[in-house]
């Protein structure tokens, strides 16, 4: 483990920045977050949670596929794609790198998705574990440890300074990179850091919140609750929840004919909405009632069922600060079956 | 603090519930932190008497939600509708989106909601609860052992600010006092705009717009967008659009969608609280809104059933689209 | 970039029942008004839908202008008056965003007026030119 001070962070940053593009989270003019692109100057914000997820730099919301052109019989097939370049994101949190797990099991599975696998190869994560969990927060009811965030390195952050942990092999090269900034230390401040966080854990509102009674094989007791004509009733039908979601995976795959050819591109897609996986049939999910139910059953209950038992949701609370009518995940979990205590 | 009481609310929606006068009620349900309150069709007397709150986080204006409630159900719903929502309402009801007899319209006053953004600022992260106080906020946070005390007056929305109207300009029986069309300032922010150059506008309005994640809930909580299929998700249309694939789609979007409800907009400012993105939109809105002051008389969308919007209205005498930029009254610097 | 040689291609919603005419009058007439000025013909100028004239720019306009008859001698009787309404609004409104006001305009062209027609397109056509590209409306994608 090595550490520095945080007033060494920016000559840390430029050092970084110099070897790859960075990312980290900064304040926005409201008073909340967002991950920027690193450039002289730029303050690291620790506030929780950035607005949208850290999803977008291996899944982002628009992603252009190729681009073909038809003359005649022939049609003319190109790559778009740029070569991609590496980056480094700093400061995401336990929540979001185990995020990062739900999606390469979508995405890494054969077949694999290769714009995502390009991504993820040339990505190194710098996670910061937590010391100011807010109200939204709910990691531990899946099982998370916010003070173990996991990632390519490990940041702890102390009153003045920064403890620094590489996980991986992709890290190692980060830290030789800062090597002369930081210097070896104990592990004895990042115990007792970790402890202060963990007593902080105990008192989140959230904090006994449990997901024991989904899971796996739950399809059954749950799909025909009684409760979800209630709970999604005031559900607008927008997409807020899933794109502020940091597991939200879905994607649409469309066309735009640009007069010169056609881009295939894709898009985010919400199964909040009226055209989500329409067919020529139509739209599978005639109501909101049962768009509703698919989004919880699928972080919750489909999950789970094809992936050993892991939770499609990692308690980030976006959905929680985000949604106009505060309608989420807890009050469904709630309602449904994972009653507190 | 809000003049009228929860238990007073409470009281009215067990009455008519219990005598059969209605057979559900459209209220704000409790959340989990106090201020996370959810839109909500009680059945039950002792859900209510549970449940319901009425305290300054009840910003959610419903006057959308009777579209589809009245649809459904026997017998009639009772609806609580603060003054701006009123607006809506009769908005709605202009154009036909619902029968009124379904609906028994309770008005309740309202002295403005709070901004949970601007609670934080204040109190920090971590809010457990919140009391509504006669005119500050007890705000009880992990971090504090104490609750932190916090001027309602200080938190209060943006919107509410600058409130248009207390008058209510429909209901079927009305709790509290009635208030009055407000003098208000809510032109001030477009008219800064206005004088700015038109470099400084689009630099503004780009930044802003490329904020978008186009989850639509600008849209989708808005009362006078009620069509049953949006254009902008409709594949037939030509401009169906799911993603802000460019910054190009980002404009078309929100131009299209402003100018859609131009002329119907009342001014409630739900866009601008719902999105997750912190853009502005009510100041797209509310340039419409000003513009057609100043072009075509004062007009203020929901004052009256039935009244004619301008957009689908015209004079022989009306100006030119040439003589917009020379007029010095409404026109952009 | 170079400015210079950058042709503006303008798009000119047409009314069929006079601005339509009234081009065809100009031609007739051998009046001469810049080839880039692509003609839709719309069955009213009230046909044209806020999101036509911004597509319009998406697809490589540098400027748009609707032409109609003259207030009061609509062929719908009224269309063009709800013309007059909608693009005033929607102009702003573009002005407003710090779209440059210069690209767009209406202007009430009768089939009689031929020499007007011709007019109005070389003017609009060279205040357009003056501009150079349009960069603040413009859709990366349908760049060639």
């Amino acid at each position: 483990m090595r550490k520095c001070s945080l007033t060494a962070l920016d000559s840390i940053f430029e050092t970084i920045a110099k070897s790859a593009v960075l990312y980290l989270p900064v304040d926005t003019e409201e008073n909340k977050s967002e991950y920027k692109m690193w450039e002289k100057g730029a303050k690291w914000s620790d506030r929780l949670n950035t607005n949208k997820s850290p999803k977008d730099f291996f899944f982002p919301q628009v992603e252009d596929l190729m681009k073909f052109k038809v003359t005649g019989k022939n049609i003319e097939l190109t790559d778009i794609r740029k070569a991609a370049e590496d980056f480094v994101v700093f400061g995401v949190r336990a929540c979001d790198v185990k995020s990062f797990d739900v999606l390469d099991r979508v995405f890494l599975t054969t077949p694999t998705d290769s714009y995502y696998a390009s991504r993820r190869e040339h990505g190194v994560i710098i996670s910061v574990a937590c010391t100011r969990p807010t109200e939204t927060c709910f990691c531990q009811t899946f099982g998370i440890d916010a003070t173990e965030p996991q990632g390519d390195i490990m940041v702890w952050k102390t009153e003045s300074e920064l403890f620094w942990k590489a996980v991986t092999e992709k890290g190692e090269k980060i830290m030789s990179l800062i090597e002369s900034m930081t210097e070896q230390c104990t592990e004895e401040a990042v115990e007792a850091q970790k402890a202060k966080t963990k007593a902080i854990m105990k008192k989140l509102p959230l904090a006994n919140l449990k997901a024991d009674a989904f899971g796996a094989g739950k399809t059954d007791e749950f799909f025909n609750a009684p409760e979800w004509a209630e709970l999604s009733q005031s559900c607008l039908g927008c997409g807020t929840c899933t794109f502020v979601c940091p597991t939200c995976q879905c994607y649409d795959i469309k066309d735009f004919n640009t007069g010169n050819g056609v881009v295939r591109f894709r898009c985010w897609d919400s199964c909040m909405y009226s055209d989500f996986t329409k067919m020529s049939a139509g739209q599978p999910r005639l109501t909101q009632v049962e768009r509703f139910r698919q989004r919880f059953m699928h972080k919750l209950v489909y999950y789970p069922e094809n992936n050993e038992g892991m939770f499609g949701c990692v308690g980030c609370g976006r959905c929680l600060a985000k949604c106009p009518i505060s309608m989420n995940i807890v009050k469904v979990m709630k309602a449904i079956g994972g009653k507190a205590e | 603090m809000q003049k009228i009481t929860r238990n007073a609310l409470v009281e009215k929606a067990v009455a008519m519930l219990n005598d059969g006068a209605v057979s559900r009620v459209l209220g704000w349900r409790a959340g989990e932190f106090g201020y996370d309150i959810t839109p909500s069709v009680f059945t039950e007397a002792k859900d209510i008497e549970e449940n319901f709150v009425w305290n300054d986080f009840c910003g959610a204006n419903f006057s959308k939600y009777l579209v589809a409630q009245t649809r459904k159900g026997e017998g009639k719903i009772l609806v609580f509708l603060k003054p701006c929502d009123t607006y809506s309402f009769n908005q709605l009801l202009t154009e036909h989106r619902f029968d009124r007899e379904k609906v028994y319209v309770v008005g309740i006053p309202c002295e403005g909601m709070v901004d949970i953004a601007k609670v934080k600022k204040l109190c920090g992260d971590g809010i457990s609860a919140i009391e509504c106080g006669e005119d500050s906020l007890a705000v009880t946070t992990i971090y504090e052992d104490a609750p932190i005390a916090v001027s309602t007056k200080d938190v209060l929305a943006e919107r509410c600010l600058s409130c248009k109207s207390k008058k209510h300009v429909a209901y079927d029986e009305l709790l509290g006092e009635e208030g009055e069309v407000l003098d208000s300032n809510r032109f001030d922010e477009v008219e800064k705009l206005e004088k700015m150059t038109a470099d400084e506008r689009f630099e503004f309005w780009q930044s802003q717009l490329s904020k978008c994640i186009r989850c639509n809930a600008c849209r989708d909580i808005c009362p006078a967008c009620t069509c049953e299929k949006c254009v902008f998700d409709n594949p037939n249309s030509g401009a169906e659009n799911k993603a802000p694939a460019t910054s190009f789609e980002e404009k078309m979007f929100h131009i299209i969608r402003a100018f859609h409800v131009a002329g119907r907009c009342t001014d409630c400012g739900e866009c601008s609280r719902v999105c997750p993105q912190d853009i502005p939109l009510h100041l797209l809105n509310r340039k419409f809104i000003k513009d057609i002051d100043a072009f075509y008389g004062d007009y203020q969308a929901g004052e009256e059933v039935g009244s004619r919007a301008p957009l689908v209205n015209y004079t022989k005498e009306d100006l030119e689209p040439s003589e917009v930029f020379e007029r010095g009254d409404g026109a952009n610097a | 970039m170079q400015v210079n040689e950058h042709k503006p291609l303008i798009v000119a919603f047409c009314c069929n029942w006079c601005s339509y005419a009234g081009a065809d009058l100009a031609g007739n007439n051998r009046l001469a008004y810049p080839a880039d000025v692509k003609i839709i013909r719309v069955p009213c100028s009230c046909r044209v839908n806020p999101m036509f004239v911004l597509r319009a720019f998406q697809r490589g306009a540098d400027g748009v202008i609707i032409c109609g008859c003259h207030p009061g001698d609509c062929h719908y009787t009224s269309g063009n008056y709800f013309t007059r309404r909608r693009m005033a609004l929607l102009f702003s409104m573009l002005d407003y965003l710090g779209i440059e006001k210069e690209r767009t305009r209406v202007e009430w062209v009768s089939a009689a007026e031929g020499a007007k027609f011709a007019a109005t397109m070389n003017d609009f056509a060279e205040k357009v030119a003056s501009l150079g590209e349009n960069k603040r409306l413009e859709d990366l994608r349908c760049k060639k």
